[in-house]
């Protein structure tokens, strides 16, 4: 195709935590120092910013971009904020390769953040407001009442119990053990994630990610400047992304399509025709423990109904044949939504260097695939890394 | 509004949805009254299960990230949308001052106008422009508005009607401010083959430029427009533009506040710094003067547009290129330059170098 290369060579990111003390200017600048010193570039040498964050209301900013350009390190260079709700993190990678690709740049700080704690008393509380303003806000309604009417529409076409999706809050968690910047790290049992409080059937508390601040940054670099830095480019191979119809209740639950349009648009780019097996590792979106699998399947990295079985048979484990979210994920790092989801181009990036440290997978793993997912469930972003 | 503005983008460039390979929005939750405004975007583009994403900026960076898309090779044709919906919005000083720093800021309540006043003493105070330029502008601006049938605030007013209207914060009185306006723009950009085959007058983008100065308003320079002079020659470096006041034929530039206009052109380079106010007394910036500045009317005569003003700017460049301005056309419009600013309390801005050739 011709198509400019562009690398990702660097990456940071800060703790997830219930509660940061840094503001979110803090955070923006601790993510994007500790990018920028991971592969000894300074700010001198960045040629533009490009912010990733979610949701204003989280941290309580009109105009969030602008408040964190400084902090992002965006002073007096070319700076945009976009957003695609919660797949706005890998979204920002894919607006980061636009940067380079196109031939405008040659290093392009990629950063996202989410500071959810100053919403009070919980973050729940601001997802009011992505609901239609007439008919829907006044049922007071927050993501914890939508998001089961999908799960349970996937658990029932696909014959899953709540057992069999279980299994994904027990595998993240325990991966995330071994994350150092993680926050929710466990060694539970299918068990204890089925006995734990309901809070909107069928999601069960451990089947939830918890909300966090954090931010995370990476650096995309074309070809010459990659290769002059670092001996270890990880290229930015395939970007995916799609957005369905607003109107929620004219959309299939069960399955989403946006995200396999997604899919098929990086593996087309990627020049991938059999995903199962050229995709080595994948960190899918997991807010909830069956969008992992859901995820999975609509990026048909599972056959449809066949996920649950995959995981059962610790395929997707670390050391598995395709190992899914060796970070831990959302259920297990923790879920400042857009920076959650840079982290798992992050985490894909280490795994292919391995750098991972105690996370790294067998087997050199050369090409992986992160995926998010967002907006009223109705918007998928996938990038393909390779090495 | 969105719907309407997307069919007639639509009819005008002769392409149906499904031939846009990609589509760009432009704005911001807080002005939406809507968190995570990007999911209300696709039904009315005809953008359902399409790559679809939202810049939370200024339409013309929207615009920019498009045009990069573009760029890649990965796609043809993208589409940037944009509007405001100004009336829905009940106060919105309350809103801007949550763009504002919660600890040092914040707390003063800092209505927007009292910035720009003190923007505007400032710029005055190092150019030695006059109030009485500055409501020059305002009455140019809204006389050419006169003749945009797309303009809302379009009027016949004297200079000093303008320098006796009500003082809001001083030096800046109530005619200096752009009102807000209602309204939707659709832009669509294709890759130069395909609009050489899909279009008998395209518009170039010759040159394409960016930046954020200081969030902080206690770091910023006040008195000039930083983020306009670094994007500007960035701009003028991908155009290949050396002498900008030769070269360009006319510029539509932010006016949000009359002022803004003058400190804009200086940024641009389009005139020394402390000259730009003697350029509009004298007539230079008229639709048939030496630069034609703002002949659409502006933000003073169309309104300000919130995140699609940049828009606007760009819909009024590439209309004067193609020579379909009616009868605010500029004669011999080759070169033109589009530029914004998102408003206060921000520092963000861009610049676009179109042409017709």
């Amino acid at each position: 195709m011709g198509m400019r290369k562009v690398a990702v060579v660097g990456a940071g990111m800060t703790r997830f935590v219930r509660r940061a003390l840094e503001t979110p200017k803090e955070l923006a600048y601790e993510a994007a120092k500790m990018a920028l010193d991971s592969c000894e570039l300074k700010l001198k040498d960045v040629d533009g910013v490009v912010v990733g964050s979610a949701v204003d209301a989280f941290d309580g900013f009109h105009m969030k971009g602008e408040y964190l350009s400084d902090g992002a390190g965006g002073w007096r260079k070319p700076f945009i904020r976009h957003s695609v709700g919660g797949a706005t993190g890998v979204f920002s990678c894919i607006h980061g390769w636009m940067h380079v690709a196109s031939g405008l740049f040659d290093v392009c700080l990629v950063l996202a953040e989410e500071k959810m704690s100053p919403c009070q008393p919980h973050p729940q509380g601001a997802f009011l407001t992505v609901y239609d303003a007439i008919l829907e806000r006044p049922l007071g309604l927050n993501l914890t009442w939508i998001v089961p009417q999908e799960m349970n529409l996937y658990m029932i076409r696909n014959g899953y119990r709540s057992e069999d999706v279980a299994r994904v809050a027990v595998k993240n968690k325990r991966n995330a053990l071994d994350h150092p910047a993680a926050m929710m790290g466990e060694e539970l049992t299918v068990q204890d994630v089925v006995n734990s409080e309901v809070i909107s059937w069928p999601v069960h508390r451990l089947d939830i990610s918890g909300t966090a601040d954090g931010a995370t940054a990476v650096v995309l670099a074309s070809e010459e400047v990659a290769k002059r830095i670092t001996n270890k480019p990880v290229w930015v191979d395939g970007v995916g992304y799609n957005l369905d119809t607003w109107y929620w209740t004219s959309r299939d639950l069960a399955y989403p399509v946006y995200v396999e349009k997604a899919a098929r648009m990086a593996y087309e780019m990627a020049g991938i025709k059999e995903p199962q097996k050229e995709i080595h590792i994948a960190e899918p979106y997991d807010p909830f423990t069956f969008k992992e699998l859901q995820n999975l399947e609509a990026l048909l990295l599972a056959d449809q109904g066949k996920a649950a079985q995959l995981l059962a048979e610790r395929v997707f484990d670390r050391d598995g044949r395709m190992p899914v979210c060796p970070s831990g994920g959302l259920l297990g790092v923790g879920n400042p939504i857009a920076a959650a989801a840079l982290m798992k181009v992050a985490e894909v990036f280490w795994q292919l260097r391995g750098e991972a440290g105690k996370r790294q997978v067998p087997g050199n793993p050369k090409t992986g695939l992160a995926q998010a997912w967002g907006d009223m469930m109705q918007a998928g972003t996938v990038v393909i890394l390779k090495i | 509004m969105l719907y309407e503005a997307a069919s007639k983008a639509y009819q005008n460039a002769g392409l149906e949805p499904k031939d846009i390979d990609g589509f760009v929005n432009a704005g911001e939750d807080w002005t939406e009254g809507h968190s995570i405004a990007d999911e209300i975007t696709p039904d009315q583009l005809g953008a359902v299960k399409r790559p679809v994403f939202t810049v939370n900026g200024d339409a013309m960076q929207a615009l920019i990230s498009a045009a990069m898309h573009i760029l890649t090779g990965q796609m043809n044709i993208c589409l940037v949308a944009s509007y405001s919906k100004a009336s829905n919005i009940k106060s919105l000083a309350n809103i801007t001052v949550m763009a504002m720093d919660p600890v040092f800021n914040r707390p003063l309540e800092e209505n927007p106008y009292f910035i720009a006043g003190l923007e505007m003493n400032r710029y005055l105070y190092e150019t030695g422009t006059t109030r009485e330029q500055c409501a020059q502008v305002v009455v140019k601006n809204k006389k050419n508005a006169l003749w945009n049938p797309s303009a809302g605030h379009g009027i016949s007013l004297s200079k000093e009607q303008v320098l006796d209207s009500p003082m809001i914060s001083y030096p800046l009185s109530s005619l200096d401010i752009s009102p807000h306006s209602d309204g939707a723009i659709v832009i669509i950009l294709a890759a130069a083959e395909r609009a050489k085959a899909l279009c008998q007058k395209p518009i170039w983008i010759e040159g394409m430029g960016w930046c954020s100065d200081s969030p902080s308003l206690e770091k910023r320079a006040w008195g000039e427009a930083v983020y306009t002079q670094i994007a500007a020659e960035m701009a003028y470096k991908m155009a290949g533009i050396s002498y900008p006041r030769k070269e360009i034929d006319l510029a539509e530039v932010s006016d949000e506040f009359s002022y803004k206009e003058l400190q804009h052109l200086e940024a641009l380079k389009l005139c020394r710094k402390g000259e730009a106010g003697f350029l509009v007394e004298e007539g230079a910036l008229g639709i048939s003067g030496e630069l034609a500045v703002n002949p659409s009317g502006g933000c003073l005569g169309v309104g300000s547009l919130l995140d699609a003003t940049g828009a606007q700017k760009v819909l009024e460049v590439a209309l004067q290129l193609r020579g379909e301005a009616g009868q605010r056309q500029v004669p011999n419009a080759g070169v033109g330059l589009a530029q914004s600013w998102r408003g206060i309390p921000t520092t963000s801005g861009a610049v676009l170098i179109l042409s017709n050739r």
